[in-house]
């Protein structure tokens, strides 16, 4: 298709759309007068039919899934999941896994907050607050290929010993500079998966200082001007005051953030392809899945993705309902 | 405005600050100003600074020839100023291979059905479950905001062969209808609590002069509602046109429909040092949004801000 084509698609798709929704509401309308209670029905059937075919059935049926063969076929009980917990390279990829959920919302979190602490009342604050929070906007390939060049690496076996190749990304020229060896950053585990890791807290800091200076800014002012005429130093103002205040959204940011890292994908797969040993789950599930046809396999790991993301999740909205009733 | 704690609702009208608030609040400002010490801007250009090197970095490194870009660093720039707009000549010219202009059209084709399809049906639900009445109402509400743990890879495999089966696997329609069906959850949550802040009266009261659901929903609630679909509409925006794993899983890795995120990745993948051309498409892919970003700020904060549990 060249161009007009799909822009022809796109609108007979919204067309498609149109019809469809205006005769649900037709529908509607009719039955309205006749069975009232009915109609809600109809303003539902939509939302319920794709969610029913998009969510709910496949993911029963991934489940079920996990407990069969390569193909689908032949049952193989937990196999699949010994397999995850036993096998050495599975092991690293929940090693790997284990360290982007629990590193990044930490240090995300913290740089989030220190910043934001620190901008606060500032002059050009929203422009200082848009500068970190713009890695948001961008896609995580984008983001990938940014660091990617970042972490470039020229071998010095490249040169002569008179004229050493000139390091293209910054970090390398930097411990050039120092007088230290250039450094493969994306080749060497496990501290690769560090480097990698190091992209996403690129990317979240924004979004943890964003959340927070709103709940730093919902703080009552009357609170802070009392403490400040009790005389209290900066560094006492945010111990004693500002993080009790806020505990409740930065719980939500935490756990937020460790969803989002439970099944980062983009970000391993652009920079090294899950190779180097910075493998992780959501990464190796499509591996498994789409290139090594071991659908079992890769059913058990979107699986334990799954089962992994709930507590989180549930803790995260107990959070919210409880920063809500404040 | 006070921004208010973190709330998964869309705020409509937070009330304005009232005088004494706001002279307080200037007070405060002021006297924090005061407070704050030197190695506190230190510390915070820092932090600035190591932010945005990387995208800068490479935003040069895109307007650089491709000849210089390999020999030397592009901080370099500074005492050596030599630009070029060949790598982005390169990558927009549709007949080349890295040609992306196909890839960005995909991109739009996709998103546009993909963002107001979840939005009008999300709209439609959410209204059912604020202002009408019906058998097990909370447990159906429940198990919609529920689906939202759901992580989309446990969807992905079944999902494929289906859409293998009805011949729809490698069309625009298999990723619309996957994007319509990952974002309902979210979008039905976040519009039935904005709905609910709408007063009550306003409902009953045009129920009472015997207005149909449909009319209220279409003369009452989409104008009211406004806020709050420009704040999803902008984070479902973001999440369709920055996506890589639904598109990857679908779209398939050709022209044909295949958007830019996946065309950059395949790029990353065959040409991983081109980086004329790497730099160059990346910054055309993020354009963009990032205009969206810098005209719709207000919004983008809040929709994300609100968006945030997406599974």
């Amino acid at each position: 298709m060249d161009i007009p084509q799909k822009l022809l698609a796109v609108l007979y798709a919204l067309a498609a759309f149109a019809v469809v929704v205006g005769l649900i509401l037709v529908v509607a309308t009719w039955t309205e007068r006749r069975r009232p209670r009915a109609v809600a029905w109809w303003f539902l059937a939509p939302t319920f039919a794709l969610l029913a075919v998009g969510l709910v059935w496949p993911a029963l049926r991934t489940i079920w899934l996990s407990f069969f063969g390569p193909d689908g076929s032949g049952f193989v009980g937990l196999r699949n999941y010994g397999t995850i917990f036993t096998s050495s390279e599975d092991l690293v990829v929940l090693r790997n896994t284990v360290l982007w959920t629990l590193v990044t919302p930490f240090v995300a979190t913290a740089i989030g907050l220190v910043y934001a602490v620190l901008v606060d009342g500032a002059r050009g604050e929203s422009f200082s607050k848009a500068l970190i929070f713009l890695p948001m906007a961008i896609s995580l390939v984008g983001a990938s290929i940014i660091w990617k060049f970042m972490y470039d690496f020229k071998s010095l076996d490249a040169g002569t010993k008179a004229h050493p190749p000139q390091q293209i990304g910054l970090l390398n020229q930097i411990i050039v500079w120092l007088g230290g060896h250039p450094y493969d950053f994306l080749l060497n585990s496990p501290l690769n998966t560090f480097f990698l890791i190091a992209v996403m807290i690129w990317i979240q800091a924004g979004f943890a200082m964003t959340i927070l200076s709103a709940s730093i800014k919902a703080i009552p002012v009357d609170v802070v001007e009392a403490a400040r005429l009790d005389g209290v130093s900066r560094v006492q103002m945010f111990r004693f005051v500002t993080l009790p205040t806020i505990r409740p959204a930065v719980v939500v940011v935490l756990t937020t953030i460790a969803i989002a890292c439970l099944k980062v994908f983009d970000v391993v797969r652009t920079m090294t392809g899950g190779n180097f040993g910075t493998d992780v789950i959501a990464n190796e599930f499509f591996t498994q899945s789409f290139s090594a046809a071991n659908y079992g396999l890769g059913a058990a790991l979107a699986v334990l993705l799954f089962v992994l993301v709930i507590p989180i999740v549930v803790y995260n909205v107990r959070q919210m309902r409880a920063s809500e009733a404040r | 405005m006070t921004a208010s704690s973190v709330t998964p609702a869309i705020e409509g009208a937070a009330p304005p600050p009232t005088v004494d608030e706001r002279v307080a609040e200037k007070a405060a400002a002021v006297a924090r100003r005061k407070l704050s010490s030197p190695w506190a801007s230190v510390a915070a250009v820092v932090l600035a600074i190591a932010w945005t090197t990387p995208t800068l970095g490479l935003l040069v490194t895109s307007f650089r020839p491709a000849k210089d870009i390999t020999s030397n660093g592009w901080w370099t720039i500074f005492t050596n100023p030599r630009l070029t707009l060949e790598n982005y000549q390169a990558v927009l010219d549709p007949n080349a291979t890295a040609g992306l202009p196909a890839f960005f059209v995909n991109s739009i084709v996709i998103t546009i059905p993909a963002v107001v399809a979840p939005l009008m049906l999300a709209t439609l639900a959410a209204y059912a479950f604020a202002w009408m009445k019906f058998r097990f109402r909370n447990a159906l509400f429940v198990a919609v905001f529920a689906l939202q743990v759901v992580p989309i890879q446990v969807t992905l495999l079944p999902l494929l062969t289906m859409y293998v089966k009805l011949n729809l696997n490698g069309t625009f329609w298999s990723i619309w209808l996957s994007h319509t069906m990952f974002g309902l959850p979210l979008a039905i949550f976040l519009l039935h609590n904005f709905m609910r802040e709408i007063p009550r009266e306003l409902v009953e009261a045009a129920r009472v002069d015997g207005a149909s659901h449909v009319r209220i929903f279409f003369t009452l609630m989409l104008p009211m509602m406004r806020p709050a679909l420009a704040a999803f509409g902008i984070y479902q925006f973001l999440w369709v046109w920055n996506d890589l794993l639904v598109a990857l899983t679908f779209a398939g890795p050709g022209k044909a429909t295949a958007p830019m995120t996946v065309a950059l990745f395949n790029l990353v993948g065959s040409r991983g040092t081109a980086w004329y051309l790497l730099s160059a498409g990346a910054f055309v892919s993020m354009v963009v949004p990032v205009v969206v970003f810098v005209a719709l700020q207000r919004y983008f904060v809040r929709g994300l801000l609100a968006g945030s549990v997406k599974g």
